[in-house]
């Protein structure tokens, strides 16, 4: 047997974003032993990145808030696949998750009399989102890290997990080798939660860093879990895309909550063209009420509506690739986003007002980000912005409450868990679900290894069959390199599988994929087990082929266009066919990915009533 | 735009090293980072380095080019002579584990060992508390740190005089600060700044200042308040006679 340590756990968690410390800090509460295993070092992973806030019905800036608002604008924003008991569990207990941060040290922006403050987003009626800037996502971090620290956790920092062990059908451990030495480490655990987030770099432009690998979605998928709604993937519609080092790099939607504008090459304001009919009644009628809203200002008299480029993600989007396509874009493929014409506007009303300062305060880490990557000054010059792959709204499947998956001891939260989100996330919905989903994880998690309490064996077979896997990239000849693969791979997803989807350029993904993990098969890796990036990124291959054919095969199973799921061969909604469904991804007995739709549960009449009174006393099609 | 000559640490088996040529293709807006990812992708796969963001917000990729200690992926080519190579090393204050790599476990533990946050009881009957924007800004500052360790890397203290046993570094100091100035921490680390931390090590040349990321100004506003409720607990005359004199009472 390869050679390796054991260490022995209650609990595992696999990720320490923000939903792994999140279930982490909630586990360890109970008094359990409770280990932490990252990629990177710790406090590094991608939450740091998230900008806009944590979405949470506070009511601190509209009252008029609650969480049966917060459900509906959910569900709408799923265009109502969602697991709807998720929907209904995040709107109601991501408040207390958001004063709790606080009582934890989390430093919010403030109201005039003290409270958290928060801010409009992309699909939320209501000003919900508390931030602190534009990096909410780095405060979120810290504050759970240093909460974190003091409770006892066993921290294993970059290290990276490649198997899940089972013992009859259950969770017993985990295998994991060592960035730094490449040695094994196997943990016995009565319980596992996967946080290991998204699969972002299956894609060529991504807002995701090396980590978002899909490694979560596979260990699940290989131990025997479910993967649902895998077709969702969201394109953010503002990422960096000059110069060329620095595209997908995300641009918060902060940029349009504050009042940016999105022209094309004309000059016009696009997004006023285009607005879908079931938001129109939400949607400002002109400039003016736009920027109003922006300042939460009534408008004739009447509470003003959010600016067209606040629509959901998916929309904008498109409308991007749109103007794009017809030869109305930015000089370098994108469009222009741009706070000029709001700072002109603002400028007429208040006497004293200092665009420059005011856009570093509301947006330092843009201001610095454009200032220092882009030698662009964003208080004087309109950037260039298009879509970059951001999200994954499919994930393992779970129970709503629980979070456990199918896999008796095998739980999962965050980006690699699926359900809340349906076909389409709003924004400032992820870091509140990483906080409520990722403590009930942990919760869960630990109840299971309480009520569990015989430790599961680690077999042998099971480590051995894998670690010999991992080292064979070491003894092969040939010049098949790791990073061409995944770069081929990368530029395949982006072109065939992208924002705008078709029947035949799936079906030629398919096929492509076939080739790739033939290629996978023959991948040779150069040098030692020290800290080798070419090694780690050929055994990163099998999770990335495993997520893109589950990606490739659920987009290829919806025929029609939902959510952030387009389909230009079906390019409208099929509510009666694919309106109450979620498609369900399984490995089959030869070992072949498996694919089938489902029926989405009846909605609770409590439910329909919240989503009723949001849509004029009508529900939609979909529940109906 | 033509072509760049890196030299980059490579560690050996035995724990050595030595500087090795690379070259890469410049592309404009380029990074120090993507030359460092263009060299791993067609010459060197087995060269380590840390990164993540890539954007200025993990603090992964510290390193040392040209001798400034630095962000690799905020480094931009088109700021640094190209007419010579471009060196770049890992950071000097840490054991190196490998290439670019460093072993920064040492800042890990110095957070353990300072005071967590401990908030007052809030201030309303719902459980939750009142601050005025004015009061966060403060904090706030302190708070974007994302522990790049490159002040760490940079200070004297540390990098020079090898205190790591009696001086926290810049970092903790203003972990420290943004616990004691937090509107709603009761929490004292007065003493153990005195005692523990060693602020009386840092002799405010600024190193830090000048090489954090994101523009904290750690000396003026973090380190040298800190300094000054140190000197009024436990060096300013007044008190020091009022607590003798409470003390010979008691």
């Amino acid at each position: 047997m390869a050679q390796h340590e054991q260490v022995n756990y209650d609990v595992l968690v696999i990720g320490a974003g923000g939903a792994g410390l999140r279930a982490a800090i909630e586990a360890s509460a109970s008094g359990l032993s409770v280990g932490l295993v990252c990629k990177s070092l710790l406090g590094k992973a991608h939450t740091v990145m998230a900008e806009g806030g944590i979405a949470a019905a506070l009511a601190n800036v509209d009252d008029r808030d609650n969480w049966k608002v917060h459900f509906a604008d959910t569900m709408r924003g799923g265009q109502y696949v969602n697991n709807w008991r998720m929907a209904q569990l995040h709107a109601q207990e991501a408040p207390a998750r958001v004063r709790e941060l606080e009582a934890w040290g989390a430093v919010f922006d403030r109201t005039k009399d003290g409270r958290i403050l928060q801010r409009n987003f992309g699909g939320h009626k209501y000003p919900r989102l508390a931030h602190v800037g534009d990096r909410t996502g780095l405060e979120m971090i810290r504050t759970l890290q240093d909460h974190g620290v003091h409770r006892g956790i066993g921290v294993h920092m970059e290290r990276t997990v490649i198997r899940l062990l089972l013992d009859a059908g259950r969770i017993s451990g985990a295998l994991a080798y060592d960035r730094e030495r490449g040695r094994w480490t196997v943990f016995g655990a009565k319980a596992i939660v996967l946080a290991t987030g998204g699969i972002g770099k299956a894609y060529k432009i991504t807002s995701n860093s090396w980590e978002y690998t899909g490694d979560g979605h596979t260990l699940g998928y290989d131990a025997g879990a479910e993967l649902i709604d895998m077709e969702f993937v969201q394109f953010h519609p503002t990422g960096m895309v000059w110069p060329p080092s620095v595209q997908g790099i995300l641009v918060t939607e902060g940029v349009r909550g504050e009042g940016g504008v999105l022209r094309n090459s004309t000059g016009s304001r696009f997004m006023f063209g285009d607005i879908p009919d079931n938001y129109r009644p939400q949607t400002a009628e002109n400039e003016e009420e736009g920027f109003l809203y922006v300042l939460g200002e009534k408008y004739q008299g009447r509470d003003s509506r959010r600016p067209p480029e606040l629509l959901t993600r998916d929309h904008v989007a498109r409308c991007i690739v749109r103007e794009v396509r017809e030869g109305r874009g930015s000089p370098h493929g994108g469009v222009f986003l741009e706070l000029q014409t709001f700072a002109d506007w603002y400028g007429k009303r208040a006497s004293k007002f200092n665009a420059e300062e005011h856009w570093k305060k509301k947006l330092p880490s843009m201001y610095h980000q454009f200032k220092e990557l882009g030698g662009l000054d964003i208080t004087k010059q309109p950037m260039e912005v298009g879509p970059t792959t951001h999200y994954v709204m499919g994930g393992v499947r779970v129970d709503s409450d629980s979070q456990m998956s199918r896999v008796p001891g095998l739980f999962a939260c965050g980006e690699c868990a699926a359900g809340i989100n349906g076909a389409n996330r709003l924004g400032g919905n992820s870091l509140s679900d990483l906080l409520v989903l990722g403590k009930r994880a942990g919760e869960y998690a630990a109840k299971y290894a309480r009520d569990n309490p015989r430790v599961g064996a680690i077999h042998n077979d099971q480590v051995e069959s894998a670690t010999q896997w991992a080292l064979e990239p070491f003894g092969r000849d040939g010049n098949e390199g790791p990073f061409q693969i995944q770069h081929d791979l990368q530029d395949m997803m982006q072109d065939l599988v992208g924002i705008v989807r078709k029947e035949d350029e799936m079906l030629r993904a398919l096929e492509g994929l076939q080739k790739l993990r033939a290629r996978e098969a023959k991948v040779k890796v150069t040098g030692n087990r020290e800290y080798n990036p070419g090694w780690h990124t050929a055994m990163d291959l099998h999770s990335l082929l495993t997520v893109s054919e589950a990606v490739t095969r659920a987009a290829l199973l919806r025929k029609e266009s939902r959510g952030a799921h387009f389909r230009d061969d079906y390019p409208r909604k099929d509510t009666p066919k694919f309106g109450r469904v979620n498609s369900v991804v399984a490995r089959g007995p030869d070992g072949s990915m498996q694919i089938r739709l489902e029926q989405i549960p009846p909605m609770p009449q409590e439910l329909k009533d919240a989503i009723a009174a949001e849509g004029g006393g009508q529900l939609p099609e979909e529940l109906k | 735009m033509g072509q760049a000559k890196f030299r980059i640490w490579r560690t050996d088996e035995k724990g050595g090293g030595e500087f090795k040529e690379y070259s890469a293709e410049v592309t404009e807006g380029m990074v120090v980072l993507d030359a460092v990812h263009q060299i791993q992708a067609e010459s060197a796969p087995d060269l380590a380095c840390r990164w993540n963001c890539k954007a200025g917000k993990c603090g992964s990729c510290s390193a040392e080019v040209n001798g400034v200690p630095r962000l690799m992926c905020m480094t931009r080519m088109s700021d640094l002579p190209l007419d010579q190579p471009i060196t770049v090393e890992p950071m000097q204050t840490f054991p190196v584990v490998k290439d670019l790599v460093c072993d920064v476990s040492w800042n890990y533990e110095q957070k353990k060992r300072i005071k967590p946050f401990q908030p007052r009881k809030p201030d309303a009957p719902d459980g939750t508390w009142r601050m005025a924007q004015a009061d966060v800004d403060r904090v706030q500052e302190f708070r974007k740190c994302i522990e790049c360790y490159l002040c760490q890397d940079v200070c004297h203290v540390l990098r020079d005089h090898h205190k790591h046993e009696e001086f926290i570094g810049p970092r903790f100091l203003i972990h420290a600060a943004a616990l004691e100035m937090h509107p709603l921490d009761t929490g004292d680390r007065v003493p153990e700044l005195q005692r523990e931390y060693g602020i009386g090590y840092c002799n405010i040349t600024k190193c830090c200042t000048k090489v954090c990321p994101e523009h904290i100004t750690i000396t003026d506003n973090g380190i040298i308040p800190l300094k000054e409720r140190v000197v009024d607990e436990f060096y300013d005359p007044v008190k020091r006679l009022i607590q003798l004199v409470v003390r010979k009472r008691t």
